[in-house]
Parts: C-alpha cells; sequence; structure tokens
C-alpha cells in the first residue's frame, strides 16, 4: 500500500531518538550493575543515576527544540520526521510534551531522593530504575503514529506504574491499591485495544494518517461501528486518566503507592495519555475534517466532530463535578489530591473537545492552552506532592490533620503550599488561575457557555477543598486541642490584653536538600509562568502548527 | 514621568517588605511600621487627588504598559489575518469614578490600620495581610482592562480569608469559608461575564481589513466601550447575506447572559436581597478593623463594579431592566431596614443597614442620569465613611465591654460620652440628616430617580424614614438607659482611639457639607457615561 514502510532504521535516526535511546541505555546499565553488586553497597547513588539519565533527555529534547524554532524563525520549518517505517515520528507536538513528562519525572526522582528511605522501599534500585521505563513508555507514546507502537508504548508506561504502586510489598495498603490498579488497568487496556481492533478492521491499517485518510473517504459506511470503536478507546482511555466516571480506582491507588509515585501517576502518567488522546482525537476525527475543509459541513465529519465533541466535554464535565464534589468531605491528603487530579483530568479534557470547526466561532488554540495547563498543573502538583511527603514523614500520617500548624513549624513550607493551594484552586496571581483562564477563553470563543460556568462552578467549589490545607496550615494547633477549644481560648484572648501569644512548636520539620529544591523550583516556576507567560506561549505558537504537527500524514 | 498610580496600589508592598523584616515579638515596632506604611498610600492618595484637581479634569492619570500577549493559532483563519492575540494590559487611570473612591479607600485603611491597636495576636502577620489587601483594593479602583480588574477583585478574597479565619471571633472559620465561597462564586461568574465581552466586544483589528491585518482579543474597557457604541463594528453587525458568518457578532441572548451575570456577580459582593447571607457573618464574626474596611471599602468594589464595568460597557441592557434594578433595589432597601430593626446584636442591625444603604446605590443606577449616579457615588463614599466610623466605635465598645448586643450595654453616655455622642452622630449621618453625608447622597439618588419613576422614588423616601427609625432604635438604646452594673467602672476614650474617629467624622461633616469634594472630580466621568447611555438608547 505504502512503499516508504519498512525503510531500515539509520544512522542520523537514532540522533533523533536520542531522548528515548538515553532513557533506554540508563536502564540497562543500571540494572546490570544493581544486579552485579554485592548487596551490602548502598543503592543511594543509583537515584543520582537515574536523575541524571532523565536530565541528559531533557536536554536533548530541549536542544532539538530551540533547534527547530530557530528554523521556524529563520522561515523554513522542520516538518515531521518519520521514523521506524512510519510508525514513530518526531514532531514539535511530541517534543513539547516530552518536556513536560521529563521534566516532571526529573522532580520526582528528586523528591524520591530526599524522601525514600530504606524502611520504606528494600529495592531503592529497582525503585529507581523503574521509574525510567515508565517515562520511556510516555515519550513513546506521544511519539507514535500507528497503533501498535502506541499500545506498546502505553503498556510500557502502565506496566512499570503497576510495580511502582506495589513497590512497599509489606504494605497492605499499598498491595491493595496496586490489585486494584493491575485489575481496573488490565481491563482498560483491554478496552483500548478492542476499539483499535474496529479501527484497523475499518481501515485495514493500523497507521494514524493513513486510518484518517480512509475514514475521510467512506466513514459515512461504518458510523455504527466507528461510534462503537470511539466508545470503547474513550472507556480505555477514560480509566487511565482517571476521568469520572471511570476515575474510582484513583483514590485507592494513590493512597497505597508511595508519595512519589503518586506525583508521577497523576502528572506523567496522565499528562502523557491525555496528550497520547489529543492526538488520536485531532488526528483521527477531526483530521479528516480538516482535509475536506473548514466550511464543509455536510460530510459525514462534522457531525462525528459534534457528537465527539459532546462526549469529551461530558466527561470533562462530570470530572469536574464528580472530583471536586468527592474531595469535599475527604480528609485523607492523599485521596484528595487524586480526586483534584480526577477533577483536573477534566479541565484539561476541555481543549481536547473544543470543537473547532464550528461556524460560529473562530478559535483553534487548543494545544496551547492544553499544554500552558499541563505544565502549570505539573509544577502545582508536584511541589504540593513534596510538600506532603515531607510533611507526612514528620508527622506519620496522611490525613489534613498532618498540615495543622504547617506555619509555626515551617513557615516557608507553609507559603509554597499556600501558592499551591492558589494555583490549585485558580487564584490569582499564579500559573493555574491563567492555565483556567486561557481554557475558559476557548470554552467561551467556541460557545460552549454550558461548559465554561460549570468549570468556574466547579472551581470554586474546590476553594473550599483546597483551602483547607490553609485552615490547617495557618488556622489550627498541631496539638490535639479540639477545634472549639482553640476558638474559645482564642477569643478570649482577644478581649483580654495578654500581648503576643503564639502557639509554641513543638516538632521542628526535617527538609531535605532535595525536596527543598523541589518544592522552591516548583514555587517559583508557579508564579513565574503566570507573571511572564508570553515569551514561552509565543515559542509555543510559533514551533507547533495544527496542518503540520497534528494533521501532516506521512 | 512617574507613574503615580503604580506607587500608589503597591505602596502597600513598602510595608509588608519592612514587616517580613522584623522578628514577629517586636510587637510595637511591628505596629508602627504597619500604620506607617498604610500612611503611605493615604499620602499618595492625598497627593494624586491634589494633583489632578489642580491640575484640571484632563490631565487625569492613566498608566499603561503590556504586559500578557499570548498568541492564538490562526490557523483556521490562515488567510485572513496575520496575527492574533489574547492581551491583558496593565492599564490604570485614575478618571472617571475612580478618584474618590480611592481617596476613600486610603482614608479607611488607614484609619483601620490604626484600629488594629486592639489586635493582640499574630502582629505581623495580620499587619502583612492588612496590607496585602490594601494593594487589591487600591487597584480594583483603578484598573481599566477587565482582567486586570479580575485580578484585584479575586486577589483581595485570599487576605480577607485570612484576615477573618485567623483573627476573628468564636465562629471565623464558618464565616472565612462563607466568605470565600459566595464571593469565590461572584468572581467566577464575573470572569464568564468578561470572557464573553472579550470575545465579542473586545475584538481589535489592526492594520488592513484585508490579508495584513493583526486581530487583538483584549479586555481594554475604553475599547469595548467604543466597540459596543459603534453601530458599524463586528459586534453589532448582523450576520447577513454579505459574509455568512460573524463569530464576533453579540447576539441578544449573550448580551442578556452577559448583563445577568454581571448583575449577579457584582450583586453578590453589593449584596443583593437573596445573596447577602455571607456578609451578615462576617460583620458579626471578623476582628472590627476588617469590618471597617469590609464594611466601607469591599461592598463598594460591587456598587463600583456595576457602574464601571457593567453600565459603562452595556448600557443597553441596564436601561431596558433599569426597573427591576429599582425594584430590587426598593427590596433591598426596605428589607435592610426592617430586619435591621429587629435585631438585638448591634453589628448585625449594622450589617442590614448596610444592605439597606446599598440599595440607594441601586436606585441611583436604576436612574441612568446625571444627577441619579452623582448619588449613587456619594452613597458609596459616604456609606463608606460612616459604617466604618460605627465598626471603629463597635470596636472600642466591644473592647471596653466584651459584647455589642443592644439588650445588654445601655446608658454609656454617662461613662463614654465622647463614644456615645460620635455614635448618635454616625447615627445621624446614617439616617441622613442633612449637614452629613448620608443626606446628599440619598436625596440625589431619588431625585435621579424621581425623573424616571416617580412611584420607585417615592417609595425610596419611605426607606429614609425607616432608617431613622431603626437607627435611632440601636443608638438611643445604647447610649441612654439604665446603666449596667457591669459597666460602671469603664474608662473613658483614650487619644490613639479618638484620633481616626475624628478624623473618620470630619470626613461625614466635610461630605455633607460640601458635596463637591466627591462631586467634582467624577463629574466628567459621569457625563461621559451619560453619553454612553444616551448613544446606547
Amino acid at each position: 500500500m505504502n512503499t516508504q514502510l519498512y525503510q531500515p532504521l539509520q544512522g542520523s535516526d537514532l540522533l533523533l531518538m536520542a531522548p528515548e535511546l538515553t532513557l533506554v541505555i540508563a536502564v540497562i546499565v543500571m540494572s546490570i550493575v544493581d544486579l552485579l553488586l554485592p548487596r551490602r553497597i548502598n543503592r543511594s547513588w543509583i537515584g543520582g543515576m537515574s536523575l541524571t539519565a532523565v536530565l541528559v533527555s531533557l536536554g536533548t529534547v530541549i536542544w532539538t527544540l530551540v533547534d527547530r524554532y530557530q528554523g521556524a524563525i529563520a522561515g523554513h520549518k522542520v516538518g515531521v520526521i518519520e521514523l521506524l517505517g512510519g510508525s514513530y515520528r518526531i514532531d514539535d507536538f511530541g517534543l513539547l510534551i516530552k518536556v513536560v513528562l521529563l521534566l516532571g519525572t526529573a522532580l520526582v526522582i528528586m523528591i524520591s531522593i530526599g524522601h525514600i528511605r530504606e524502611s520504606d522501599i528494600q529495592h531503592r534500585g529497582e525503585y529507581y530504575y523503574l521509574l525510567l521505563p515508565a517515562v520511556l513508555g510516555g515519550l513513546v507514546l506521544v511519539s507514535s503514529t500507528d497503533l501498535i507502537t502506541l499500545f506498546v508504548g502505553l503498556e510500557l508506561l502502565s506496566i512499570s506504574s503497576y510495580l511502582l504502586v506495589a513497590i512497599r510489598k509489606r504494605d497492605r495498603r499499598s498491595t491493595e491499591g496496586a490489585y486494584k490498579y493491575i485489575v481496573l488497568g488490565s481491563t482498560a487496556s483491554a478496552f483500548i485495544l478492542y476499539g483499535m481492533s474496529f479501527l484497523y478492521g475499518m481501515t485495514g491499517t493500523t497507521h494514524l494518517g493513513q486510518i484518517a485518510e480512509a475514514l475521510a473517504q467512506n466513514a459515512g459506511q461504518f458510523l455504527p461501528l466507528l461510534y462503537l470503536s470511539l466508545l470503547f478507546l474513550l472507556v480505555g482511555f477514560g480509566f487511565k486518566i482517571a476521568a469520572a466516571p471511570f476515575h474510582a480506582w484513583s483514590p485507592d491507588v494513590y493512597e497505597g503507592a508511595p508519595t512519589p509515585v503518586a506525583a508521577f501517576l497523576s502528572v506523567v502518567s496522565k499528562g502523557a495519555v491525555l496528550a497520547l488522546l489529543f492526538r488520536l482525537v485531532f488526528h483521527i476525527l477531526f483530521g479528516f475534517q480538516f482535509a475536506g475543509g473548514l466550511g464543509d459541513l455536510s460530510s459525514a465529519g462534522a457531525f462525528i466532530n459534534e457528537d465527539l465533541s459532546l462526549i469529551l466535554l461530558s466527561i470533562a464535565a462530570l470530572s469536574m463535578i464528580v472530583g471536586t464534589t468527592m474531595a469535599l468531605r475527604q480528609v485523607k491528603v492523599k485521596r484528595l489530591l487524586a480526586l483534584s487530579g480526577v477533577a483536573n483530568a477534566g479541565y484539561l479534557l476541555v481543549p481536547l473537545g473544543l470543537n473547532i470547526f464550528q461556524p460560529a466561532a473562530w478559535y483553534s488554540s487548543n494545544f496551547s492552552t492544553f499544554w500552558y495547563y499541563l505544565i502549570a498543573y505539573a509544577f502545582t502538583t508536584i511541589g504540593a506532592f513534596a510538600i506532603l511527603a515531607i510533611v507526612c514523614r514528620a508527622t506519620e500520617h496522611e490525613e489534613l490533620k498532618s498540615f495543622a500548624g504547617l506555619y509555626y513549624k515551617a513557615p516557608w513550607l507553609a507559603v509554597a503550599m499556600t501558592i499551591f493551594v492558589l494555583s490549585l484552586a485558580g487564584i490569582p496571581i499564579t500559573a493555574g488561575f491563567f492555565g483556567k483562564l486561557y481554557i475558559l477563553l476557548g470554552a467561551v470563543a467556541t460557545h460552549a457557555l454550558w461548559l465554561a460556568i460549570i468549570m468556574m462552578v466547579t472551581s470554586v467549589i474546590s476553594f473550599y477543598v483546597y483551602f483547607g490545607f490553609i485552615r490547617q496550615m495557618f488556622m489550627r494547633d498541631s496539638d490535639s486541642m479540639s477545634h472549639s477549644q482553640t476558638a474559645k481560648a482564642q477569643s478570649f484572648e482577644l478581649v483580654s490584653p495578654k500581648g503576643h501569644v503564639g502557639p509554641v512548636s513543638s516538632t521542628r520539620i526535617h527538609v531535605s536538600v532535595a525536596s527543598g529544591a523541589v518544592v522552591a523550583f516548583s514555587a517559583v516556576s508557579v508564579i513565574i509562568l503566570a507573571i511572564f507567560p508570553n515569551e514561552l506561549m509565543t515559542w509555543v505558537n510559533t514551533l507547533l502548527s495544527l496542518a503540520n504537527d497534528i494533521y501532516a500524514a506521512s | 514621568m512617574i507613574p503615580w498610580l503604580t506607587l500608589l496600589a503597591f505602596s502597600p508592598l513598602v510595608g509588608v517588605l519592612l514587616l517580613s523584616l522584623v522578628p514577629s515579638d517586636r510587637v510595637k515596632l511591628l505596629r508602627c511600621i504597619g500604620i506607617a506604611a498604610s500612611l503611605l498610600p493615604l499620602l499618595l492618595a492625598f497627593f494624586i487627588y491634589a494633583y489632578v484637581n489642580v491640575e484640571g479634569q484632563g490631565s487625569s492619570l492613566t498608566e499603561r504598559y503590556n504586559w500578557i500577549a499570548i498568541p492564538l493559532n490562526i490557523e483556521a483563519i490562515q488567510p485572513y489575518v496575520q496575527s492574533w492575540a489574547f492581551e491583558i494590559d496593565y492599564h490604570l487611570s485614575i478618571g472617571g469614578l475612580s478618584l474618590p473612591l480611592v481617596v476613600m479607600t486610603a482614608i479607611v485603611t488607614a484609619m483601620a490600620a490604626w484600629a488594629s491597636l486592639t489586635i493582640k495576636q499574630r502582629v505581623k502577620s495580620y499587619y502583612i495581610w492588612f496590607l496585602l489587601l490594601e494593594v487589591g483594593m487600591l487597584g480594583v479602583f483603578m484598573a481599566r482592562d477587565l482582567f486586570l480588574f479580575f485580578l484585584f477583585f479575586e486577589w483581595t478574597l485570599v487576605p480577607m480569608f485570612f484576615l477573618i479565619g485567623i483573627w476573628g471571633f468564636a465562629k471565623r472559620e464558618k464565616a472565612a469559608n462563607r466568605f470565600l465561597v459566595y464571593n469565590g462564586l461572584g468572581s467566577a461568574l464575573l470572569l464568564v461575564a468578561f470572557l464573553i465581552l472579550t470575545v465579542t466586544a473586545g475584538l481589535a483589528v489592526h492594520g488592513d481589513a484585508g490579508a495584513s491585518s493583526h486581530l487583538v482579543y483584549s479586555g481594554d474597557l475604553e475599547q469595548m466601550i467604543r466597540q459596543l457604541g459603534d453601530a458599524q463594528s463586528f459586534v453589532n453587525t448582523l450576520p447577513g447575506p454579505a459574509s455568512s458568518f460573524n463569530p464576533f457578532y453579540l447576539s441578544e441572548a449573550w448580551r442578556a447572559t452577559a448583563f445577568i451575570l454581571l448583575l449577579i456577580a457584582f450583586g453578590i459582593k453589593l449584596p443583593i436581597f437573596p445573596f447577602h447571607t455571607w456578609m451578615l457573618r462576617v460583620h458579626v464574626e471578623a476582628p472590627t478593623p476588617v469590618v471597617m474596611l469590609h464594611s466601607g471599602v469591599l461592598l463598594k468594589m460591587g456598587a463600583y463594579g456595576l457602574i464601571q464595568f457593567g453600565l459603562a460597557i452595556l448600557p443597553q441592557s441596564f436601561a431596558s431592566w433599569s426597573t427591576v434594578l429599582a425594584i430590587i433595589g426598593l427590596v433591598n432597601i426596605v428589607y435592610g431596614a426592617l430586619l435591621a430593626y429587629v435585631q438585638k446584636e448591634l453589628r448585625l442591625l449594622l450589617a442590614y443597614s448596610s444592605i439597606s444603604h446599598m440599595g440607594f446605590v441601586l436606585l441611583g443606577i436604576a436612574a441612568m442620569n446625571d444627577i441619579g449616579l452623582q448619588g449613587a457615588v456619594l452613597q458609596m463614599v459616604s456609606h463608606g465613611f460612616i459604617s466604618a466610623l460605627f465598626f471603629l466605635l463597635v470596636g472600642c465598645l466591644l473592647e471596653r465591654t466584651g459584647t455589642s448586643r443592644i439588650d445588654e450595654l445601655g446608658g454609656l453616655a454617662n461613662r463614654l460620652p465622647f463614644l456615645s455622642a460620635l455614635l448618635l452622630l454616625a447615627g445621624l449621618a446614617s439616617l441622613g440628616l442633612p449637614g452629613l453625608s448620608g443626606f446628599m447622597a440619598e436625596l440625589l439618588s431619588l431625585l435621579g430617580l424621581y425623573g424616571q419613576l416617580p412611584w420607585a422614588a417615592i417609595a425610596g423616601g419611605l426607606g429614609i424614614i425607616l432608617s431613622a427609625v431603626y437607627v435611632l432604635r440601636g443608638v438611643l438604646a445604647i447610649t441612654y438607659g439604665p446603666l449596667d452594673m457591669r459597666f460602671a467602672q469603664l474608662k473613658g476614650t483614650q487619644a490613639v482611639e479618638a484620633l481616626p474617629a475624628v478624623v473618620l467624622t470630619f470626613a461625614i461633616i466635610l461630605i455633607g457639607v460640601l458635596p463637591a469634594v466627591v462631586t467634582i472630580p467624577i463629574e466628567q466621568g459621569i457625563e461621559r457615561m451619560i453619553h454612553i447611555i444616551q448613544a446606547g438608547r
């Protein structure tokens, strides 16, 4: 069918795949060394090594992006490069997402270095080099243009994640979470495969570009099958990104997983699958209307687009509503953050679902808003998880109460947490606010007003949830004195002049250098992204073009 | 060119910086810095007031810098345009209605900082949040970009949450939560309304209309007003046969949606009758200096927004809804007055009286003419001072007696003559005694409305009578009558407390005698607004 398939791998191709290959080599070296070294030798350095590998990989991605950016500025835009027989592609879309994934992983590894101790995880070597194949799976996922490659990437990511969740094997909750994760995750994978099989059946190919072309020509004949396939795919991916109503596993799994792994799941895993879904939706479905031309509304594509958009936006709205309302009564921090991840999956689904081919609206900035929100979410969530790791280690439990009186014990941590909380809630002047603003702009510009209102109302409900952290940190004492007693005591003090009284701090909180660096870096990034988004967004907009990077068929 | 407005808005940050350097056990020093830092914006505000008045109206200060410019994807419309961006400008101005409100904010904040001497705990973080709140309040009254306005507007939620939640009375956390959620809802709806306006009226086309045009979505207030006032602009052209579609047309349905969202959003802040429950709790639970700010300034943000960002942008919608606005205003006046009459807690009485008084602002807006709007702004400023004075005095009472229940207090005129005199004066100002600020404000609102809806103006006049009833009942019961034995040993007023009370009283008398200090600076702003309204009809 296509002569350019099955080209042999060239030497220069290897250079293009440097980010992935770096990780592969690092994993192999680390696992062999770990195997051969005697037991008594400390494995801590493996953490440093995996961090280095991720940073090198990140460096090559950024280097490629800078190169392509300069090309785009100079007027000769580097197009899509297809490798491995057309099943793998290097494009700006994938590269930009990879920046977020690798950055997220690097931060997660840094939290782990500061947080993981021998008592928690016996197999620290394994822990570190399991993170790398997981993120590698993410990288493969966002670069693949073939259903088979895509599934390989997805499974690499998923299976490594199952192991990471289960790594505290003596812990009952960890085992329980991992078990749920494996069962539901595999079911989701099965759904995805089944959906893919329909796509293959309709078009006779597994290559996304060719699927899009084939569908554009004769989707009309296969409509019921196409909808069925779509349904299966959305259910499967919905599980993977923990969007409602497929989110029920996430609080249990996050609770069972070690804190850094929970951060990894909520940022890297979710981000990679969302990006893949973005590509799939735009490539296959919105794609064939793009090929057919803008004004053409008679084609089968037009109403499939409308339906797909409605389905995606409904899932998004449901996720926001479920994520925030279920978090209202949640007292365990990890479960709370898992539910916040559900709501955020909803916000991130909005740019995916906005139908840009409506005649009534001119709007097509879906990718840049998606990317901005993703990176804002990544910094905010990882920062929050880093603080959670520090605080829960000091207080030895994971309830919201562990944050009580944090302001007295570690004021800077409390300030950083306040920044993250404001960003999660979407209050200025933080990256989370502007992320929501850009998404909202898109929603209103494409006349999806109902969604805009749901989005804002849920984010107001989430104020109450997130400000729970602030109530604990600034308004409660860490000792066991109950709330009503404190209230009485303090209101009494208001009328009787006593001079300055503050609860005496009893326990100091130990912050390791690595975790502290993650917190500081994330907090500063959240603010900087908010105040100076221009450069970055111009960069993204110059690089990415829907026609070139997402639709370009081979 | 000195950026006076930026200096004014961010001058409290100097205090924040200094405070964060001082260790938290040096309470006296912290207090001095906190008060001094709130005097800085006061001085700047006076300076700017004098400057604008001396130089004349034409030179009202404006500052404008490009801040955020997010490029939007243009592939879908490639042949028609060259670039497209979403812009948020840093645009401050003191023109329009802002000047008197800014000065009022600076005065009330400085006095509240002074009154915060009653705060005994965690003084350092108290003043830090207090000053951060002032930044937000000053910014709200000066911002001329919809999104910049929104940033300041939303920002005030955070310091208020802390101030109520940490330093309030027994049920402070509940009050803080309720404050946060209600006001958060208001600002969320506000943002949706702003975005509706931005994606339609916010569109500016630079360059030729041909292939080389540059499109900009921006929240610039002036441009939005211009676009909506121009019958030929994109916003107002129906998609006709000439062009198959126009994505920037603001349809009637969207216009109405935007108007209702704006009304609810600002209505929660104002507060309008069914959305007022949150402010009752705040009035009772928040520390009194914070209530001075809340009742004095924060409520005015809603009224100001309704005029500057509602009436000016969508005059037609306001015109067609003016009867409804007047009715809402009347409901506020009567409901507030009746409930104020039955309250046993002085702070609740004042809260309901605020609802009642803010009804007059709505009446002034509903009048949609020169006099009515002047009355509305005058009422905002005047009520800002009166309620600040009231709560300052309530704070003094609480400090001494530990209660502000009307049935427990009584006969204080004997022990606290100075305080009682001021309380009486504030009450008289509140009920609209000629010569004090409340009189002119309410008179103008009603006069303005009389031309449009005489029945509403007459009904509003009854509200003034009701206010006399509940104010006198509350104030007289506290100052006269039998003195509770518990309070026989009360100490008289100290000079420290007297100063802010005297300043606020002076402001109330000054506005009452010489309302021109408020109305002259806003003359031009109101003229422009009337012009917009008439053009819209």
